[in-house]
Protein backbone atom coordinates (compact mmCIF):
# COMPACT_ATOMS: atom_id res chain seq x y z
CA UNK A 1 0.00 0.00 0.00
CA UNK A 2 1.34 3.53 -0.96
CA UNK A 3 -0.18 6.63 0.67
CA UNK A 4 0.47 9.77 0.05
CA UNK A 5 -0.68 12.48 2.15
CA UNK A 6 -0.93 16.69 1.33
CA UNK A 7 2.25 16.33 -0.62
CA UNK A 8 3.64 19.80 -1.46
CA UNK A 9 6.73 20.65 -3.34
CA UNK A 10 8.34 23.85 -4.69
CA UNK A 11 11.47 24.99 -6.68
CA UNK A 12 12.35 28.35 -5.42
CA UNK A 13 8.90 30.21 -4.96
CA UNK A 14 7.42 28.20 -7.69
CA UNK A 15 4.71 25.53 -6.43
CA UNK A 16 4.77 22.43 -8.69
CA UNK A 17 2.79 20.13 -6.80
CA UNK A 18 -0.23 21.50 -4.31
CA UNK A 19 -1.51 19.71 -1.48
CA UNK A 20 -1.93 16.25 -3.25
CA UNK A 21 -3.28 13.26 -1.72
CA UNK A 22 -4.12 10.03 -3.09
CA UNK A 23 -3.62 6.14 -2.46
CA UNK A 24 -2.85 3.03 -4.25
CA UNK A 25 -2.99 -0.96 -2.80
CA UNK A 26 -1.64 -3.79 -4.53
CA UNK A 27 -3.29 -4.55 -7.91
CA UNK A 28 -4.08 -1.58 -9.08
CA UNK A 29 -2.96 0.03 -12.16
CA UNK A 30 -2.93 3.89 -11.92
CA UNK A 31 -2.85 6.28 -14.79
CA UNK A 32 -1.77 9.85 -13.97
CA UNK A 33 -2.96 12.17 -16.51
CA UNK A 34 -2.33 16.02 -17.02
CA UNK A 35 -1.14 18.66 -19.28
CA UNK A 36 2.99 19.60 -20.34
CA UNK A 37 3.77 21.09 -16.63
CA UNK A 38 1.13 19.74 -14.83
CA UNK A 39 3.56 18.35 -11.98
CA UNK A 40 3.29 14.82 -13.15
CA UNK A 41 6.95 13.49 -13.33
CA UNK A 42 7.63 15.65 -10.01
CA UNK A 43 4.90 13.73 -8.39
CA UNK A 44 6.48 10.14 -9.32
CA UNK A 45 9.91 11.86 -8.19
CA UNK A 46 8.62 12.26 -4.92
CA UNK A 47 7.00 8.75 -5.21
CA UNK A 48 10.51 7.22 -6.02
CA UNK A 49 12.02 9.14 -3.13
CA UNK A 50 14.76 10.79 -5.68
CA UNK A 51 12.69 14.24 -4.42
CA UNK A 52 11.79 14.68 -0.73
CA UNK A 53 8.72 16.76 -0.41
CA UNK A 54 8.72 20.12 1.37
CA UNK A 55 6.03 19.03 3.41
CA UNK A 56 3.59 16.08 3.57
CA UNK A 57 4.22 12.36 3.81
CA UNK A 58 4.27 9.38 1.58
CA UNK A 59 4.05 5.78 3.29
CA UNK A 60 4.95 2.60 1.41
CA UNK A 61 3.90 -0.63 3.15
CA UNK A 62 3.29 1.03 6.54
CA UNK A 63 6.95 2.74 6.60
CA UNK A 64 7.70 6.70 5.42
CA UNK A 65 9.29 6.59 2.47
CA UNK A 66 12.18 8.60 4.09
CA UNK A 67 12.74 5.67 6.86
CA UNK A 68 13.96 3.61 3.42
CA UNK A 69 17.54 3.17 2.12
CA UNK A 70 18.17 3.16 -1.08
CA UNK A 71 18.76 -0.12 -0.83
CA UNK A 72 15.83 -1.38 0.87
CA UNK A 73 13.85 0.67 -1.74
CA UNK A 74 15.65 -1.24 -4.98
CA UNK A 75 14.10 -4.30 -3.61
CA UNK A 76 10.92 -3.27 -3.50
CA UNK A 77 10.48 -0.26 -5.99
CA UNK A 78 11.22 -0.48 -9.63
CA UNK A 79 11.10 3.09 -11.66
CA UNK A 80 11.36 3.52 -15.57
CA UNK A 81 12.21 7.42 -15.94
CA UNK A 82 11.55 9.37 -18.83
CA UNK A 83 15.00 10.22 -19.59
CA UNK A 84 17.58 8.18 -19.98
CA UNK A 85 21.49 9.06 -21.21
CA UNK A 86 23.56 6.02 -21.21
CA UNK A 87 26.58 6.70 -23.40
CA UNK A 88 28.89 3.84 -22.89
CA UNK A 89 28.67 0.78 -25.26
CA UNK A 90 27.12 -1.80 -22.82
CA UNK A 91 25.28 -4.60 -24.74
CA UNK A 92 21.42 -4.65 -24.51
CA UNK A 93 22.20 -7.74 -22.03
CA UNK A 94 24.43 -6.45 -19.56
CA UNK A 95 21.74 -3.45 -19.14
CA UNK A 96 19.08 -5.57 -18.44
CA UNK A 97 21.19 -7.42 -15.93
CA UNK A 98 22.05 -4.26 -13.67
CA UNK A 99 17.87 -4.56 -12.99
CA UNK A 100 19.46 -7.85 -10.73
CA UNK A 101 22.16 -5.97 -8.89
CA UNK A 102 19.81 -4.93 -5.79
CA UNK A 103 19.26 -8.58 -5.42
CA UNK A 104 22.57 -10.31 -6.12
CA UNK A 105 23.82 -10.31 -3.10
CA UNK A 106 21.08 -13.10 -1.70
CA UNK A 107 19.83 -14.35 -5.11
CA UNK A 108 21.13 -16.94 -7.09
CA UNK A 109 22.07 -16.53 -10.60
CA UNK A 110 20.05 -19.21 -11.66
CA UNK A 111 16.63 -17.35 -11.03
CA UNK A 112 18.40 -14.07 -12.43
CA UNK A 113 19.05 -15.15 -15.86
CA UNK A 114 15.77 -16.66 -15.83
CA UNK A 115 14.48 -13.46 -15.24
CA UNK A 116 16.26 -11.66 -17.38
CA UNK A 117 15.15 -14.19 -20.10
CA UNK A 118 11.66 -14.14 -19.43
CA UNK A 119 11.54 -10.09 -19.31
CA UNK A 120 13.65 -9.85 -22.66
CA UNK A 121 10.82 -12.30 -24.35
CA UNK A 122 8.18 -9.95 -22.60
CA UNK A 123 9.85 -6.42 -24.02
CA UNK A 124 10.92 -7.97 -27.86
CA UNK A 125 14.19 -7.45 -26.75
CA UNK A 126 15.61 -11.11 -26.86
CA UNK A 127 16.10 -10.46 -31.03
CA UNK A 128 18.75 -7.65 -30.36
CA UNK A 129 20.41 -8.96 -26.93
CA UNK A 130 23.78 -8.80 -28.15
CA UNK A 131 23.99 -5.40 -30.03
CA UNK A 132 25.49 -2.18 -28.24
CA UNK A 133 22.69 -0.24 -26.50
CA UNK A 134 24.07 2.67 -28.38
CA UNK A 135 23.06 1.56 -31.64
CA UNK A 136 19.68 0.86 -30.81
CA UNK A 137 16.44 3.29 -32.16
CA UNK A 138 14.89 5.15 -29.28
CA UNK A 139 12.18 3.23 -28.95
CA UNK A 140 14.07 0.08 -28.52
CA UNK A 141 16.47 1.50 -25.75
CA UNK A 142 12.95 2.50 -24.56
CA UNK A 143 12.27 -1.17 -24.45
CA UNK A 144 15.46 -1.83 -23.24
CA UNK A 145 15.28 0.01 -20.03
CA UNK A 146 11.41 -1.11 -19.60
CA UNK A 147 13.21 -4.81 -19.59
CA UNK A 148 15.15 -3.65 -17.04
CA UNK A 149 13.00 -2.37 -14.48
CA UNK A 150 10.92 -5.30 -14.86
CA UNK A 151 13.99 -7.72 -14.34
CA UNK A 152 14.85 -5.34 -10.90
CA UNK A 153 11.46 -6.18 -9.51
CA UNK A 154 10.23 -9.57 -11.33
CA UNK A 155 9.96 -11.98 -8.21
CA UNK A 156 8.67 -9.18 -5.66
CA UNK A 157 4.88 -9.58 -6.22
CA UNK A 158 4.16 -6.77 -3.97
CA UNK A 159 6.20 -4.28 -5.48
CA UNK A 160 5.65 -0.77 -6.50
CA UNK A 161 6.60 0.07 -10.44
CA UNK A 162 6.39 3.32 -11.66
CA UNK A 163 6.54 4.60 -15.23
CA UNK A 164 6.94 7.85 -16.45
CA UNK A 165 5.69 8.37 -20.21
CA UNK A 166 6.88 4.32 -20.91
CA UNK A 167 5.48 4.72 -24.28
CA UNK A 168 6.49 7.95 -25.44
CA UNK A 169 8.91 6.39 -28.11
CA UNK A 170 7.04 3.40 -29.03
CA UNK A 171 5.06 2.06 -31.95
CA UNK A 172 1.43 0.55 -31.74
CA UNK A 173 2.45 -2.50 -31.26
CA UNK A 174 4.67 -2.16 -28.04
CA UNK A 175 2.93 0.85 -26.59
CA UNK A 176 -0.28 -1.87 -26.08
CA UNK A 177 2.53 -4.79 -24.78
CA UNK A 178 3.55 -2.10 -22.46
CA UNK A 179 0.76 -1.39 -20.86
CA UNK A 180 -0.53 -5.14 -21.29
CA UNK A 181 2.48 -5.64 -19.18
CA UNK A 182 1.84 -3.10 -16.79
CA UNK A 183 -2.05 -4.45 -16.39
CA UNK A 184 -0.68 -7.89 -16.34
CA UNK A 185 2.04 -7.03 -13.12
CA UNK A 186 -1.09 -5.17 -11.57
CA UNK A 187 -3.72 -8.60 -11.34
CA UNK A 188 -0.18 -10.01 -9.61
CA UNK A 189 -0.78 -7.97 -6.58
CA UNK A 190 1.69 -5.28 -7.98
CA UNK A 191 1.21 -1.45 -7.03
CA UNK A 192 1.56 0.32 -10.97
CA UNK A 193 1.61 4.04 -11.42
CA UNK A 194 2.10 5.28 -14.72
CA UNK A 195 2.20 8.89 -16.23
CA UNK A 196 0.60 8.49 -19.66
CA UNK A 197 -0.31 11.36 -22.51
CA UNK A 198 -2.65 8.63 -24.07
CA UNK A 199 -6.11 9.10 -22.59
CA UNK A 200 -7.26 6.20 -24.95
CA UNK A 201 -4.12 3.70 -24.13
CA UNK A 202 -5.46 5.18 -20.26
CA UNK A 203 -8.81 4.43 -20.66
CA UNK A 204 -7.99 1.17 -22.23
CA UNK A 205 -5.70 -0.58 -19.37
CA UNK A 206 -6.44 1.80 -15.75
CA UNK A 207 -8.19 0.52 -13.04
CA UNK A 208 -7.99 3.92 -11.88
CA UNK A 209 -7.27 7.70 -13.62
CA UNK A 210 -5.79 10.62 -11.70
CA UNK A 211 -6.16 13.99 -13.21
CA UNK A 212 -3.43 16.58 -12.63
CA UNK A 213 -3.86 20.53 -13.18
CA UNK A 214 -1.46 22.93 -11.81
CA UNK A 215 -0.23 20.65 -9.83
CA UNK A 216 -3.07 19.37 -7.99
CA UNK A 217 -5.54 16.70 -8.17
CA UNK A 218 -7.95 17.35 -10.29
CA UNK A 219 -10.31 14.35 -10.35
CA UNK A 220 -10.02 10.63 -9.28
CA UNK A 221 -11.62 7.65 -9.93
CA UNK A 222 -12.46 5.04 -12.82
CA UNK A 223 -12.39 5.85 -16.19
CA UNK A 224 -15.63 6.43 -17.05
CA UNK A 225 -15.79 8.76 -14.05
CA UNK A 226 -12.89 10.82 -14.90
CA UNK A 227 -13.05 10.64 -18.46
CA UNK A 228 -15.38 12.94 -19.42
CA UNK A 229 -15.87 15.81 -22.14
CA UNK A 230 -16.03 18.31 -19.62
CA UNK A 231 -13.08 17.35 -17.53
CA UNK A 232 -10.95 16.74 -20.97
CA UNK A 233 -11.31 19.84 -21.65
CA UNK A 234 -10.77 21.60 -18.03
CA UNK A 235 -7.40 19.79 -17.63
CA UNK A 236 -5.78 19.78 -21.32
CA UNK A 237 -8.29 23.10 -23.03
CA UNK A 238 -9.28 20.86 -25.80
CA UNK A 239 -12.25 20.15 -27.21
CA UNK A 240 -13.05 16.59 -27.82
CA UNK A 241 -15.61 13.68 -28.82
CA UNK A 242 -16.44 10.94 -26.44
CA UNK A 243 -17.49 7.51 -29.05
CA UNK A 244 -18.56 4.34 -27.71
CA UNK A 245 -16.44 1.10 -29.29
CA UNK A 246 -19.15 -1.05 -30.78
CA UNK A 247 -17.18 -4.28 -29.68
CA UNK A 248 -15.93 -3.41 -26.35
CA UNK A 249 -18.47 -0.68 -25.53
CA UNK A 250 -15.71 1.75 -23.89
CA UNK A 251 -15.66 4.90 -24.50
CA UNK A 252 -12.38 6.29 -27.09
CA UNK A 253 -11.99 10.19 -27.59
CA UNK A 254 -10.98 12.05 -30.63
CA UNK A 255 -9.61 15.67 -29.88
CA UNK A 256 -11.63 18.33 -32.27
CA UNK A 257 -9.42 19.88 -34.57
CA UNK A 258 -7.36 22.90 -33.88
CA UNK A 259 -7.43 25.55 -36.55
CA UNK A 260 -4.76 28.24 -36.56
CA UNK A 261 -5.57 31.27 -38.79
CA UNK A 262 -3.30 32.46 -41.64
CA UNK A 263 -3.06 35.68 -40.26
CA UNK A 264 -0.12 35.22 -37.91
CA UNK B 1 65.27 -5.47 -17.75
CA UNK B 2 67.64 -7.31 -19.96
CA UNK B 3 68.10 -3.79 -22.15
CA UNK B 4 69.23 0.01 -21.12
CA UNK B 5 72.11 1.89 -21.56
CA UNK B 6 73.94 -1.07 -20.10
CA UNK B 7 72.52 -4.63 -21.64
CA UNK B 8 72.59 -7.31 -19.22
CA UNK B 9 72.24 -10.86 -20.70
CA UNK B 10 68.92 -12.25 -20.17
CA UNK B 11 70.25 -14.96 -17.95
CA UNK B 12 72.23 -13.06 -16.16
CA UNK B 13 69.05 -11.11 -15.19
CA UNK B 14 67.73 -14.46 -14.08
CA UNK B 15 70.13 -15.64 -12.37
CA UNK B 16 69.89 -12.22 -10.61
CA UNK B 17 66.34 -12.28 -9.51
CA UNK B 18 66.36 -15.90 -8.63
CA UNK B 19 69.71 -14.67 -6.15
CA UNK B 20 66.97 -11.95 -4.64
CA UNK B 21 64.23 -14.66 -4.21
CA UNK B 22 66.97 -16.13 -1.99
CA UNK B 23 68.27 -19.07 -3.47
CA UNK B 24 71.68 -20.14 -3.81
CA UNK B 25 72.90 -20.01 -7.06
CA UNK B 26 77.04 -21.25 -8.18
CA UNK B 27 76.82 -19.14 -11.33
CA UNK B 28 78.11 -15.83 -11.11
CA UNK B 29 77.22 -12.79 -12.85
CA UNK B 30 79.30 -9.44 -13.17
CA UNK B 31 79.34 -7.31 -9.77
CA UNK B 32 77.98 -3.99 -11.88
CA UNK B 33 75.19 -6.21 -13.62
CA UNK B 34 74.13 -7.48 -10.24
CA UNK B 35 74.33 -3.52 -9.29
CA UNK B 36 72.58 -2.14 -11.83
CA UNK B 37 69.77 -4.89 -11.78
CA UNK B 38 69.31 -4.09 -7.73
CA UNK B 39 69.60 -0.48 -8.03
CA UNK B 40 68.54 0.53 -10.86
CA UNK B 41 66.74 -1.79 -13.20
CA UNK B 42 64.50 -3.48 -10.39
CA UNK B 43 63.08 -0.67 -8.82
CA UNK B 44 62.45 0.99 -12.23
CA UNK B 45 60.09 -1.83 -13.71
CA UNK B 46 58.21 -2.60 -10.08
CA UNK B 47 58.05 1.46 -10.49
CA UNK B 48 56.71 1.22 -14.03
CA UNK B 49 54.18 -1.83 -13.26
CA UNK B 50 52.56 0.33 -10.23
CA UNK B 51 52.36 4.19 -11.79
CA UNK B 52 51.00 2.11 -14.80
CA UNK B 53 48.51 -0.21 -12.62
CA UNK B 54 47.84 3.50 -10.96
CA UNK B 55 47.17 5.21 -14.12
CA UNK B 56 45.53 3.07 -15.87
CA UNK B 57 42.90 2.07 -13.32
CA UNK B 58 41.81 5.30 -12.20
CA UNK B 59 41.71 6.39 -15.88
CA UNK B 60 38.67 3.75 -16.12
CA UNK B 61 36.98 4.70 -12.39
CA UNK B 62 37.05 8.33 -13.52
CA UNK B 63 35.41 7.53 -16.71
CA UNK B 64 33.05 5.57 -15.03
CA UNK B 65 32.12 8.21 -12.36
CA UNK B 66 31.52 11.15 -14.76
CA UNK B 67 29.93 8.48 -17.47
CA UNK B 68 31.86 10.08 -20.12
CA UNK B 69 35.06 8.19 -21.91
CA UNK B 70 36.93 11.76 -22.09
CA UNK B 71 37.89 11.93 -18.69
CA UNK B 72 41.36 11.45 -17.88
CA UNK B 73 43.17 12.79 -14.38
CA UNK B 74 45.48 14.44 -17.07
CA UNK B 75 42.61 16.73 -18.96
CA UNK B 76 40.68 17.13 -15.97
CA UNK B 77 42.94 18.90 -13.92
CA UNK B 78 44.14 15.47 -11.43
CA UNK B 79 47.31 15.56 -12.76
CA UNK B 80 47.91 19.65 -12.64
CA UNK B 81 46.35 19.83 -9.55
CA UNK B 82 48.95 17.40 -7.97
CA UNK B 83 51.82 18.76 -9.70
CA UNK B 84 51.11 21.86 -8.30
CA UNK B 85 51.01 20.52 -4.88
CA UNK B 86 54.28 19.17 -5.48
CA UNK B 87 55.96 22.05 -6.57
CA UNK B 88 54.59 24.19 -3.63
CA UNK B 89 55.81 21.46 -1.33
CA UNK B 90 59.33 21.51 -3.19
CA UNK B 91 59.96 25.35 -2.90
CA UNK B 92 58.24 26.00 0.64
CA UNK B 93 60.99 22.96 1.29
CA UNK B 94 58.86 21.69 3.93
CA UNK B 95 61.95 19.91 4.84
CA UNK B 96 61.86 17.96 1.33
CA UNK B 97 65.52 19.10 -0.04
CA UNK B 98 67.16 16.98 2.28
CA UNK B 99 64.17 14.54 2.85
CA UNK B 100 63.94 13.64 -0.90
CA UNK B 101 65.85 10.79 -1.04
CA UNK B 102 64.21 9.73 2.19
CA UNK B 103 60.72 8.10 3.15
CA UNK B 104 59.39 10.92 4.63
CA UNK B 105 59.84 12.94 2.25
CA UNK B 106 58.26 11.13 -0.59
CA UNK B 107 55.48 10.57 1.66
CA UNK B 108 54.68 13.98 2.55
CA UNK B 109 55.25 14.30 -1.37
CA UNK B 110 52.73 11.58 -1.81
CA UNK B 111 50.35 13.28 0.39
CA UNK B 112 50.77 16.70 -0.82
CA UNK B 113 49.72 15.20 -4.15
CA UNK B 114 46.87 13.49 -3.19
CA UNK B 115 45.35 16.70 -1.70
CA UNK B 116 45.69 18.73 -4.84
CA UNK B 117 44.52 15.99 -7.07
CA UNK B 118 41.61 15.40 -4.47
CA UNK B 119 40.53 19.22 -4.81
CA UNK B 120 40.80 19.49 -8.73
CA UNK B 121 38.97 16.75 -9.03
CA UNK B 122 36.14 17.82 -7.02
CA UNK B 123 36.19 21.83 -8.35
CA UNK B 124 35.68 20.06 -11.77
CA UNK B 125 33.36 18.05 -10.40
CA UNK B 126 31.15 20.30 -8.89
CA UNK B 127 31.10 22.60 -11.66
CA UNK B 128 30.33 19.41 -14.42
CA UNK B 129 27.56 19.20 -12.39
CA UNK B 130 23.64 20.00 -13.15
CA UNK B 131 20.60 18.03 -12.30
CA UNK B 132 22.68 14.81 -11.12
CA UNK B 133 24.40 14.09 -14.82
CA UNK B 134 27.87 15.80 -15.31
CA UNK B 135 27.56 18.12 -18.37
CA UNK B 136 30.92 17.19 -20.99
CA UNK B 137 31.20 20.93 -22.12
CA UNK B 138 31.37 22.04 -18.42
CA UNK B 139 33.33 19.76 -17.65
CA UNK B 140 36.20 19.61 -20.00
CA UNK B 141 35.97 23.27 -19.97
CA UNK B 142 36.58 23.37 -15.83
CA UNK B 143 39.45 21.61 -16.49
CA UNK B 144 40.88 23.06 -18.73
CA UNK B 145 40.23 26.09 -16.17
CA UNK B 146 41.61 24.16 -13.90
CA UNK B 147 44.51 22.84 -15.78
CA UNK B 148 45.47 26.59 -16.57
CA UNK B 149 44.70 27.60 -13.18
CA UNK B 150 47.47 25.11 -11.89
CA UNK B 151 50.10 25.95 -14.71
CA UNK B 152 50.05 29.62 -13.71
CA UNK B 153 50.31 29.16 -9.94
CA UNK B 154 53.29 26.71 -10.56
CA UNK B 155 54.51 29.33 -13.41
CA UNK B 156 54.13 31.81 -9.97
CA UNK B 157 55.97 29.77 -7.67
CA UNK B 158 58.98 28.80 -9.52
CA UNK B 159 59.86 32.32 -9.29
CA UNK B 160 60.81 31.76 -6.24
CA UNK B 161 62.62 28.66 -7.24
CA UNK B 162 66.59 28.21 -6.58
CA UNK B 163 68.51 25.92 -9.44
CA UNK B 164 68.18 22.81 -7.53
CA UNK B 165 64.34 23.65 -7.31
CA UNK B 166 64.01 24.36 -10.97
CA UNK B 167 65.64 21.19 -11.69
CA UNK B 168 63.49 19.13 -9.09
CA UNK B 169 60.45 21.31 -10.80
CA UNK B 170 61.08 20.35 -14.84
CA UNK B 171 61.47 16.89 -13.21
CA UNK B 172 57.92 17.10 -12.69
CA UNK B 173 56.62 18.56 -15.46
CA UNK B 174 58.35 16.05 -17.96
CA UNK B 175 57.54 12.42 -16.23
CA UNK B 176 60.02 10.26 -15.74
CA UNK B 177 60.53 6.83 -13.97
CA UNK B 178 64.09 8.25 -13.56
CA UNK B 179 63.31 8.99 -9.75
CA UNK B 180 62.85 4.80 -9.27
CA UNK B 181 64.89 4.09 -6.08
CA UNK B 182 63.92 1.34 -3.38
CA UNK B 183 62.34 3.59 -1.09
CA UNK B 184 60.34 5.61 -4.45
CA UNK B 185 59.06 1.96 -4.98
CA UNK B 186 58.11 1.07 -0.89
CA UNK B 187 57.19 5.07 -0.40
CA UNK B 188 54.14 5.09 -3.29
CA UNK B 189 53.06 1.10 -3.04
CA UNK B 190 50.87 1.54 -0.22
CA UNK B 191 49.27 4.11 -1.62
CA UNK B 192 48.72 2.68 -5.46
CA UNK B 193 47.74 -0.77 -4.01
CA UNK B 194 45.07 0.01 -2.09
CA UNK B 195 43.00 1.65 -4.87
CA UNK B 196 44.14 -0.95 -7.57
CA UNK B 197 42.85 -3.59 -5.04
CA UNK B 198 39.67 -1.74 -4.14
CA UNK B 199 38.48 -0.07 -7.01
CA UNK B 200 37.74 -3.40 -8.45
CA UNK B 201 34.88 -4.02 -5.88
CA UNK B 202 33.42 -0.53 -7.47
CA UNK B 203 33.10 -2.64 -10.82
CA UNK B 204 29.14 -2.86 -10.66
CA UNK B 205 28.61 0.45 -8.96
CA UNK B 206 30.22 1.76 -12.19
CA UNK B 207 28.21 -0.11 -14.78
CA UNK B 208 25.06 1.32 -12.56
CA UNK B 209 26.61 4.97 -12.85
CA UNK B 210 26.61 4.50 -16.74
CA UNK B 211 22.82 4.16 -16.45
CA UNK B 212 22.83 7.51 -14.80
CA UNK B 213 22.79 8.84 -11.36
CA UNK B 214 19.34 8.56 -10.60
CA UNK B 215 18.76 5.22 -12.17
CA UNK B 216 22.21 4.10 -9.60
CA UNK B 217 20.53 5.40 -6.84
CA UNK B 218 16.89 3.62 -7.95
CA UNK B 219 19.16 0.43 -8.09
CA UNK B 220 20.13 0.97 -4.72
CA UNK B 221 23.15 2.57 -4.34
CA UNK B 222 24.09 5.34 -2.41
CA UNK B 223 25.27 7.35 -4.94
CA UNK B 224 27.07 10.08 -3.22
CA UNK B 225 29.22 7.45 -1.03
CA UNK B 226 30.27 5.40 -4.58
CA UNK B 227 31.71 9.09 -6.03
CA UNK B 228 33.49 10.12 -2.71
CA UNK B 229 35.03 6.41 -2.78
CA UNK B 230 35.85 6.12 -6.38
CA UNK B 231 37.54 10.18 -6.52
CA UNK B 232 39.52 9.04 -3.00
CA UNK B 233 40.67 6.06 -4.70
CA UNK B 234 41.61 7.41 -7.95
CA UNK B 235 43.50 10.64 -6.80
CA UNK B 236 45.37 8.71 -4.28
CA UNK B 237 46.54 6.21 -6.95
CA UNK B 238 47.04 9.52 -9.12
CA UNK B 239 48.85 11.56 -6.64
CA UNK B 240 51.12 9.03 -5.78
CA UNK B 241 51.80 8.18 -9.45
CA UNK B 242 52.46 12.37 -9.89
CA UNK B 243 54.34 12.66 -6.92
CA UNK B 244 57.24 10.27 -7.91
CA UNK B 245 56.94 9.92 -11.68
CA UNK B 246 55.38 13.63 -12.83
CA UNK B 247 52.94 13.64 -15.05
CA UNK B 248 52.51 10.85 -17.50
CA UNK B 249 49.79 11.96 -19.90
CA UNK B 250 47.70 9.89 -22.26
CA UNK B 251 47.86 6.58 -20.21
CA UNK B 252 44.66 7.15 -17.92
CA UNK B 253 42.74 7.24 -21.46
CA UNK B 254 44.60 5.34 -23.99
CA UNK B 255 44.80 1.75 -21.05
CA UNK B 256 40.48 2.20 -20.56
CA UNK B 257 39.74 2.44 -24.54
CA UNK B 258 42.51 -0.39 -25.36
CA UNK B 259 40.75 -2.50 -22.76
CA UNK B 260 36.74 -1.60 -23.93
CA UNK B 261 38.10 -2.52 -27.35
CA UNK B 262 39.31 -5.90 -26.46
CA UNK B 263 36.85 -7.55 -23.72
CA UNK B 264 34.04 -5.25 -23.43
CA UNK B 265 32.71 -2.36 -21.22
CA UNK B 266 31.35 -4.34 -18.25
CA UNK B 267 33.32 -2.40 -15.61
CA UNK B 268 33.79 -5.92 -13.29
CA UNK B 269 36.39 -6.74 -16.02
CA UNK B 270 37.63 -3.44 -17.05
CA UNK B 271 38.81 -2.00 -13.79
CA UNK B 272 41.38 -4.95 -12.94
CA UNK B 273 42.07 -5.32 -17.09
CA UNK B 274 43.03 -1.55 -17.04
CA UNK B 275 45.24 -1.99 -13.80
CA UNK B 276 47.36 -4.92 -15.43
CA UNK B 277 47.27 -3.56 -19.37
CA UNK B 278 48.52 0.17 -17.76
CA UNK B 279 51.53 -1.73 -15.93
CA UNK B 280 52.24 -3.67 -18.86
CA UNK B 281 52.00 -0.17 -21.20
CA UNK B 282 54.12 1.98 -18.74
CA UNK B 283 56.86 -0.82 -18.27
CA UNK B 284 56.99 -1.12 -22.51
CA UNK B 285 56.72 2.51 -22.79
CA UNK B 286 60.03 2.92 -20.60
CA UNK B 287 61.77 0.57 -22.12
CA UNK B 288 61.38 2.52 -25.18
CA UNK B 289 62.73 5.63 -23.07
CA UNK B 290 65.63 3.88 -22.02
CA UNK B 291 66.79 2.25 -25.44
CA UNK B 292 65.91 4.21 -27.95
CA UNK B 293 68.33 6.52 -28.16
CA UNK B 294 70.81 5.05 -25.28
CA UNK B 295 72.34 6.41 -23.30
CA UNK B 296 69.85 9.39 -23.36
CA UNK B 297 66.69 9.14 -22.00
CA UNK B 298 63.55 9.90 -23.60
CA UNK B 299 61.04 11.49 -21.01
CA UNK B 300 58.09 8.81 -20.83
CA UNK B 301 55.67 11.02 -21.06
CA UNK B 302 56.56 12.32 -24.60
CA UNK B 303 56.11 8.05 -25.76
CA UNK B 304 52.89 8.08 -23.85
CA UNK B 305 51.29 11.44 -25.90
CA UNK B 306 53.04 9.95 -29.10
CA UNK B 307 51.15 7.01 -28.52
CA UNK B 308 47.96 8.59 -26.31
CA UNK B 309 47.08 11.26 -28.85
CA UNK B 310 46.27 9.47 -32.08
CA UNK B 311 44.02 7.19 -29.96
CA UNK B 312 42.85 10.50 -28.45
CA UNK B 313 42.51 12.04 -31.71
CA UNK B 314 40.01 8.98 -33.06
CA UNK B 315 38.01 8.68 -30.52
CA UNK B 316 37.08 12.35 -31.24
CA UNK B 317 35.80 11.36 -34.76
CA UNK B 318 34.25 8.44 -34.07
CA UNK B 319 32.32 9.81 -31.36
CA UNK B 320 32.39 13.49 -32.69
CA UNK B 321 28.41 13.42 -33.03
CA UNK B 322 27.71 11.63 -29.42
CA UNK B 323 29.66 14.30 -27.40
CA UNK B 324 27.97 17.42 -29.13
CA UNK B 325 25.14 18.68 -26.61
Amino acid sequence: MLIAESLNFEIGRRSLIKDVSFSIRPGELLVILGANGAGKSTLLRLLSGEKKPVSGHIRLNGLELDSYTNAQLALCRGVLNQQNTLNIAFTVSEVISMGRYPHQKKGDAMTDSQIIETVMELTGTKAFEDRSYLTLSGGEQQRVQLARTLAQIWDVPNALLLMDEPVASLDLQYQQQTLAIAKMLAKKGYMVISVLHDINLAAQYADRIMMLKNGRKWYDGTAAEVLKGKHIYEVFEINSDVYTNPRTLQHFYIPRNITISTDH
Amino acid sequence: MSLGAVKIPVTDVVLILVKKLGFFSNKTVSIQHEGVMNIVRIPRVLLGLLIGAALGISGTAIQGIFRNPLAEPGLIGISAGASLMAVVIIVLELSVLAALSNLLGYYIMAFGAFAGAGIAALIVYQISRTDGKSNVTTMLLAGIAINALAGALTGLITFAADDQQLRNITFWMLGSLGGATRETVIAVAPFILIPVLALPFLGKALNAFALGEVQAAQLGLNVSSVKRNVVILATMAVGAAVAVSGIIGFVGLLVPHTIRLLIGVDNKHVLPASALCGALILTLADMLCRTLIAPVELPIGVITALLGTPLFLYILIKDKKKLVL
